[in-house]
């Protein structure tokens, strides 16, 4: 598997990210944002976490417009594979490649800890190492990791499966327990919590093994 | 000419921000206060002098990157 990892100013989960794709076997390529176009005949592009451009006018929205990303859409909309975490899964529904919105924690507060999740959706290339009902525990590290969604787009997501995990207790207020939403082809997944950071037990988890190692054995397949 | 551009939470979509501030005058003696919302002012200085013309360009910026039309909206005045 060909992947990529873009670095906006304020990215500080990208190497995280670059570290877990690589144990799993990924050819990986570091990406500066301004870099108008993705290399050739990439299968994956991530999108890491960090607070991009300062977090200013809204979390990742002036990452949405950098330069690179008209790229990263073209790449989803050509039915590539995209992953953000974070910062990342803000970057995407900035940019219209996911659904809903992200703000303020309901809380206020910033909110670093391990959670448990739910695993809602088994059948999609990053899920299909674990099973639908598995709990897994992934980091977070998020003050605006409050997902939004209008009621009628909700109900939407639950009838197509698009709900990737959910928080086995809510930590931020997002609507519907929503951690992790996927997109309609199955190709893009945005999850606030961090399964980057659970590939080590040395740093106190390896949960999010399984997602890159079923990631890069699914595309090498396809 | 100047432009002034309101972004506010839409009607529906918490907020945390506006909740907390409430509260916060309430523990301070402030009574009857019913509901606060915050949102952001962005003022624009543009070359442009037509205001119909001026508020057009504030619109696309605002469609385009200065609100987030899935939880916002915004209002453009000339000022």
């Amino acid at each position: 598997m060909r992947a990529a990892v873009i670095v906006f100013p304020g990215s500080n989960c990208d190497r995280d990210l670059a570290v877990a794709f690589e144990r799993a076997g990924a050819d990986v390529t570091m990406v500066w944002h301004k870099d108008d176009h993705l290399p050739e005949g990439l299968d994956m592009v991530a999108v890491p976490g960090g607070f991009s451009f300062g977090d200013y006018l809204r979390c990742g929205a002036i990452a949405a417009r950098s330069p690179i990303t008209r790229s990263l859409i073209r790449h989803g909309e050509r039915g590539g594979y995209i992953l953000g975490v974070c910062n990342g899964f803000q970057v995407l529904t900035e940019t219209g490649l996911l659904p809903g919105a992200l703000i303020r924690n309901a809380g206020l507060k910033f909110i670093c800890k391990d959670v448990e999740l739910n695993v809602e959706n088994d059948q999609t290339a990053f899920t299909q190492g674990y099973s639908k009902g598995e709990q897994v525990t992934f980091p977070i590290a998020h003050h605006d990791g409050n997902y939004q969604v209008p009621d009628e787009k909700l109900a939407e997501l639950r009838g197509e499966g698009r709900i990737g995990f959910t928080y086995a207790d809510n930590p931020n207020g997002s609507a519907g327990d929503i951690a992790g939403v996927i997109s309609r082809n199955r190709r893009v997944l945005g999850l606030m919590p961090h399964p980057e950071r659970a590939v080590d037990a040395a740093h106190g988890g390896t949960d999010g093994v399984a997602m890159f190692s079923a990631l890069v054995e699914s595309v090498v397949a396809a | 000419m100047k432009i002034r551009v309101d972004v506010m939470l839409k009607t529906g979509v918490l907020d945390p921000q506006g909740a907390a501030v409430q509260h916060a005058l309430g523990t301070m003696g402030f009574e009857g206060i019913q509901g606060i919302r915050q949102g952001k002012v962005i003022e624009l200085d543009l070359a442009e002098n037509d205001k119909a013309k001026a508020c057009a360009q504030a619109k696309e910026m605002c469609e385009k990157l200065l609100a987030n039309t899935v939880i916002e909206s915004y209002k453009v005045e000339a000022l």
